[in-house]
């Protein structure tokens, strides 16, 4: 024991030395890897430009406007926009400039199409909140200035393509008007603002585009009213539904004067179908509409005069209208059969004609086609040419061109909602012994290069060669276990229900697959993936059986609709089985049990307060009954300011007899006052966290009993008035209370007020104690503070005698009724930066000292030694608390820029930061998405327990064989020395 | 003589032997001189080894007390090292602690070689290696006190509690804000 603490002392010693923990150069990209992503593309514009190369700009929904590469579909340059910066459209003006309009309508911008600089920027104020357009007239000039048309918030503005000055405005007040379309007809000085009014009347507005003038205001009423979208079919005619759906209305406002003409849609398609809403498309003459089963597309003819044209059940997709000369419109169709999609592209007025018709292999991973985005080229021949861009329902961008896919982007990635791990498969034995051989010969071709390297003999090709070597080490990317347990599966969930198998060491992927719960059915409408959990992990039969992965997801957005369990095997990706629950899922909780085959039993809540117990097996019942009054769980009302408490009590008594689920009763519960707290933030820690001991060594030799327990939760609450935005409020009137509540008892352990403070509060949770991050309004800055839990019962244990011969109750299992007597200590630190996401380091022991992983708002991870928020630093400390390693207090947190794990990286929109335990006990393996991905290796302690990379063995071996040579030839020249002596 | 005899065996004609047989009982081919008694010569020569043996052994158990009092010096100088060592761990102070304690162990499990040129019959070793016994567990206390203000011996509860796991607790809670 002594020994050990020697060990730790030259452990920490040896840390403490060095606290930074920066990279060299060379090896950034050895252990960690950064993917860039750009989201679920909402808008694609094709630059037109005849020169340099071919680019696409791109809108997505994680508001990133990014230009990416045709030929390869790299990005060219990316801005990710707030996350309340939603971009409303975008286009490209005057063929060197992006225009986007965002926020609801009220900023527009102007980028630089080369290089993505921002040239100016313009905020559009309006009278009411609308729909938002944005129009790039092609020859609607203004003194030899291109100009936008930009309908925001009830206004329509005129604005400078150069600058982003204003150049004339109109304001649409009355009342209830509700823009549905903006009209800029080509060749024409005219603009129609068309649009509801009070849900049954039709307007058009025609304005003057040179100066705003209003011409003309028209009007009529529908006594049927309208549902849904309009879609325009020529410049002057709309398409609308009516509210019942089943009525189509075209209207025409020809030279301002309205007329419109119904047809039921029963008179065009016989079989009666339900409600139908329009497909928006801008294909001028043809509209689709779509039912539950059916697409169908309309032709108009002339003075409203409708024809259907194509009728089919399989799910299609339709581009916007791309002219290709003065008087042609092309769009692109897509159509699902099975493993195939076809392509065609038609034109406008000719249906029946194909100008193109491919078939491409489509990967039933990625599911339906959810947009498609054309563009042409001239080929060689001079005729034309089209290559479309399509996204799919997995949220990934892919090019079609000439029948093939040339490129996939899978931007799925970027909408990451929950992230687990898996062990790979073991090795088994039975390697080659050529690829032995191989691998020694090559082991040995590296060695020595590395040689050369270090003894500084190596010409610059022979340093790249290292350099990629050490890159593609073949060793990191293995699809085995390795002894360090630095490889593992990451398994992604993302917004689009797909599950992603990432491999640790390069960050590629290994498989993916759309879950077949998350598509939408007739029972399931909108389903949304909620949740991963771990299922089963094998460890007894790690060789034959794969360990699998519970997603939880629901049928609809609101809480009280029905769950989706489905459980996906992690080495295939194949989803073993899926359940349709007949109860919603309010809750998860893991439970810590396991049953034979190591899967573990969960407790899902439903709506009514209802447990039922997974995997529905009597050996998961038999287990969970022993621990029946052990189990309980609490609910945290955010909306209500309650945390509630409850036990398990008895069967359900339901209708149906169903031996899983079981009432619970409330037991506590702690009300929060509405008018003074409002609850911000919760965090506990995590379930699968490791802690070595439960004693502190401190200064002289004395121990402090951590209060280490699962079932503390602790609860941040600001002043109601306080939970706006950072500055909303005086320092009086705002507060911060963080609580530490006792989960199975309801107890308050401890209760601190922060007055002047105000959230977003971010904490993180673990061991003992909890760290949180806020705002001082009285200081201007930003704080975090620690709070540190004690157990005071046990420090009377200080008998060496009766710990030497075992004789106490340190480790005997306790109950959270018997009050614990706790003491806190806290402390609070003026910190720089304001957070998007915190983390700590885990480790496989929890020997190694722990880091704090700060997700900076400059989309950054920053490692804080935990070491800094220590409640027992002191301004001096004295000669042993030095000893222990306490940093002298100061007032605020450094930064130092060594330590930011992205190093010269950001991570873009970074929403959660990741940590995993490597099977070594120094290193902890982190993750952290946002857009971006970004995986590393921390050593928050150094790798005291294994080489480092660049250690040579080549070195090592060839000083040992140099050794045993000089050893034998100095003893043979002694021999013969000796021997001379002797015949003298 | 044997030599001599193989010698002469292989050619010589004659020796002549200069080695000096008085003392030695007769007990070769050569009879003593007429009117020579060995018995008496022996007798004669008694007391004078007595008292030789008496120096021999005075002067053993001077030798005894002497080595016997050496770790004395050795403990002096471990002391002065331990003082310069200082008490913070590092290299040089564990180097100095592990041979003060090692020192005295291997001098204790020496004791009987140290003392075996002194073995005779009259002299009392008793006290000299008790005394011997005693210096080196001065030492090796000496070393022990080293080890503790080193901070090295598991004296404090801290020693014993700092692996501990923690105490396992017997009900579990989950839950949290609902999905």
């Amino acid at each position: 024991m002594a020994i050990r603490s020697f060990f730790l002392f030259i452990l920490f010693f040896s840390s403490s030395l060095s606290p930074v923990f920066s990279l060299y150069e060379d090896q950034v990209g050895l252990m960690d890897w950064h993917q860039q992503y750009i989201g679920k593309v909402k808008q694609a514009v094709f630059s037109s430009q005849r020169a340099g190369r071919k680019r696409v700009v791109v809108s997505t929904e994680e508001n990133v406007i990014a230009s990416l590469d045709l030929r390869h579909g790299e990005i060219f340059w990316r801005h990710l926009l707030g996350a309340d910066d939603v971009i409303d459209g975008i286009d490209i003006g005057l063929g060197k400039y992006v225009i986007t309009l965002s926020s609801g309508g009220s900023i527009l911008r102007s980028w630089n199409l080369p290089d993505g600089q921002m040239v100016w920027e313009s905020s559009l104020q309006g009278p009411k909140h609308s729909k938002s357009f944005l129009l790039v007239p092609t020859n609607l000039k203004f003194d030899k200035d291109n100009v936008l048309v930009v309908f925001s918030n009830g206004r329509l503005h005129a604005i400078s393509c150069i600058d982003g000055e204003v150049l004339w405005k109109k304001d649409f007040e009355a009342e209830s008007f509700e823009v549905q379309q903006v009209i800029q007809p080509p060749g024409s000085d005219l603009i129609y603002v068309v649009g509801f009014a009070a849900s049954y009347q039709f307007e058009m507005y025609q304005i003057n585009a040179k100066n705003g003038e209003l011409l003309k205001h028209e009007s009529a009423s529908f006594s049927s009213g309208f549902s849904g979208e309009v879609s325009l079919v020529s410049t002057e005619t709309v398409v609308a539904l009516d509210s019942t759906g089943s009525i189509l209305l075209t209207i025409s406002f020809q030279d301002g004067k309205i007329s419109s003409q119904q047809t039921p849609i029963s008179n065009l398609v016989e079989d009666s179908l339900g409600p139908a809403v329009i497909i928006p498309s801008s294909v001028s003459g043809i509209f689709a509409i779509k039912t539950d089963a059916v697409t169908v597309f309309i032709r108009v003819i002339g003075e409203g005069k409708l024809e259907v044209v194509e009728k089919t059940t399989h799910e299609i997709a339709v581009s916007d209208a791309l002219s290709i000369s003065e008087d042609q419109q092309a769009f692109a169709l897509i159509q699902h059969a099975s493993s195939e999609i076809h392509l065609t592209v038609k034109l406008a007025h000719d249906w029946d004609g194909n100008l193109l018709k491919e078939s491409v292999k489509m990967d039933r991973q990625r599911g339906l086609v959810h947009k498609v985005f054309i563009n042409n080229y001239i080929r060689t021949d001079r005729s034309y040419g089209f290559r479309v861009l399509i996204v799919m329902e997995d949220h990934s961008l892919l090019l079609l061109q000439q029948g093939e896919i040339v490129w996939s982007r899978e931007d799925g990635l970027a909408s990451i909602i929950d992230v687990t791990t898996s062990e790979l498969p073991v090795e088994r034995n039975g390697v080659s012994v050529a690829k032995v051989e191989h691998n020694l010969f090559e082991w040995l071709k590296g060695h020595m290069l590395k040689l050369k390297g270090t003894l500084m003999l190596a010409s610059p090709e022979d340093m790249a060669a290292i350099q990629s070597m050490r890159l593609k080490s073949s060793e990191k990317s293995k699809m085995t276990r390795d002894h360090n347990g630095f490889r593992k599966l990451l398994i992604v969930l993302t917004r689009a229900g797909k599950l992603f198998a990432l491999h640790t060491g390069d960050g590629r992927i290994v498989w993916s697959h759309l879950l077949r719960s998350l598509h939408k059915s007739e029972a399931c409408q909108s389903p949304i993936g909620l949740n991963l959990y771990q299922w089963q992990v094998p460890h007894h039969h790690a060789m034959d059986e794969n360990p699998s992965v519970l997603v939880v997801s629901r049928c609809g957005p609101s809480s009280d609709t029905p769950g989706v369990l489905s459980f996906v095997d992690t080495y295939t990706g194949k989803e073993l089985s899926s359940l349709s629950l007949d109860h919603a899922v309010v809750q998860v909780i893991p439970l810590p049990y396991t049953d034979s085959t190591e899967q573990r039993l969960h407790l899902l809540i439903n709506a009514d307060k209802h447990a039922h117990l997974y995997p529905k097996t009597s050996e998961a019942l038999s287990i969970f009954k022993r621990e029946f009054l052990n189990i309980y769980w609490y609910s945290v009302e955010d909306q209500n300011g309650i945390i509630k408490g409850h036990a398990l009590k008895c069967k359900c008594t339901g209708e149906v007899a169903d031996e899983f689920c079981f009432d619970t009763r409330d037991l506590w519960s702690v009300v929060f006052p509405s008018e003074s707290e409002k609850i911000v933030a919760t965090v506990t820690r995590k379930l699968n966290e490791v802690v070595h001991t439960q004693a502190k060594v401190v200064a002289d030799q004395d121990v402090m009993y951590k209060y280490i327990s699962r079932n503390l939760l602790f609860v941040a609450t600001v002043a109601p008035k306080g939970s706006g935005e950072i500055g909303s409020v005086t320092p009086e009137e705002s507060w911060l209370v963080a609580y530490l509540i006792d989960t199975v008892t309801g107890r308050i352990l401890h209760r601190v007020t922060h007055h002047g403070s105000q959230g977003p509060v971010h904490a993180v949770f673990s061991e003992n104690w909890v760290v949180y991050h806020y705002f001082n309004l009285r200081a201007h800055r930003y704080e975090m503070s620690v709070i540190e839990i004690y157990d005071q019962s046990r420090a009377d244990n200080i008998d060496v005698w009766k710990l030497v011969l075992g004789k106490h109750n340190l480790t005997s299992p306790i109950s959270l009724f018997s009050r614990p007597e706790v003491i806190t200590k806290s402390q609070s630190y003026f910190f720089t930066h304001s957070l998007k996401a915190i983390a700590v380091t885990s480790t496989a022991k929890g020997i190694t000292s722990k880091q704090l992983l700060l997700g900076t708002i400059g989309d950054q991870v920053l490692a804080l030694d935990k070491r800094f928020l220590d409640p027992r630093r002191t301004v001096n400390p004295t000669q042993a608390e030095k000893e222990e390693g306490i940093i002298p207090l100061t007032d605020s947190l450094p930064i130092i820029p060594q330590s930011y794990v992205t190093h010269a990286l950001r991570v873009e929109g970074l929403r959660g930061i990741i940590t995993v335990p490597a099977k070594l006990e120094s290193t902890t393996l982190v993750f952290a998405h946002g857009v971006d991905l970004f995986f590393t290796q921390l050593a928050p302690s150094r790798t005291y327990d294994s080489l480092t990379e660049d250690f040579s063995y080549a070195l090592l071996l060839i000083t040992i064989v140099a050794l045993v040579a000089a050893i034998f030839v100095t003893w043979r020249l002694s021999e013969r020395k000796e021997l001379q002596e002797k015949w003298r | 003589m044997e030599k001599g005899k193989g010698i002469m065996g292989s050619g010589r004609r004659w020796a002549v032997d200069f080695s000096d047989n008085s003392t030695a009982p007769s007990s070769r081919d050569i009879p003593d001189p007429p009117g020579f008694a060995r018995a008496s010569v022996d007798q004669d020569d008694s007391t004078v080894s007595r008292q030789k043996k008496d120096a021999e052994s005075n002067w053993k158990t001077q030798k005894a007390w002497e080595v016997a009092q050496a770790p004395f010096k050795n403990l002096l100088m471990m002391g002065f090292m331990m003082w310069m060592a200082g008490n913070t761990v590092h290299l040089f102070s564990i180097g100095i602690t592990f041979s003060a304690l090692w020192q005295p162990i291997s001098a204790l499990q020496g004791v009987g070689k140290v003392f075996e040129p002194y073995k005779d019959n009259k002299v009392d070793l008793l006290g000299p290696k008790l005394l011997f016994i005693a210096l080196n567990l001065g030492g090796l206390a000496l070393g022990v006190w080293k080890l503790n203000t080193l901070g090295l011996l598991p004296t404090h509860a801290s020693d014993w509690v700092s692996s501990l796991p923690p105490a396992q607790e017997v009900e579990y809670s989950g839950g949290g804000i609902p999905l």
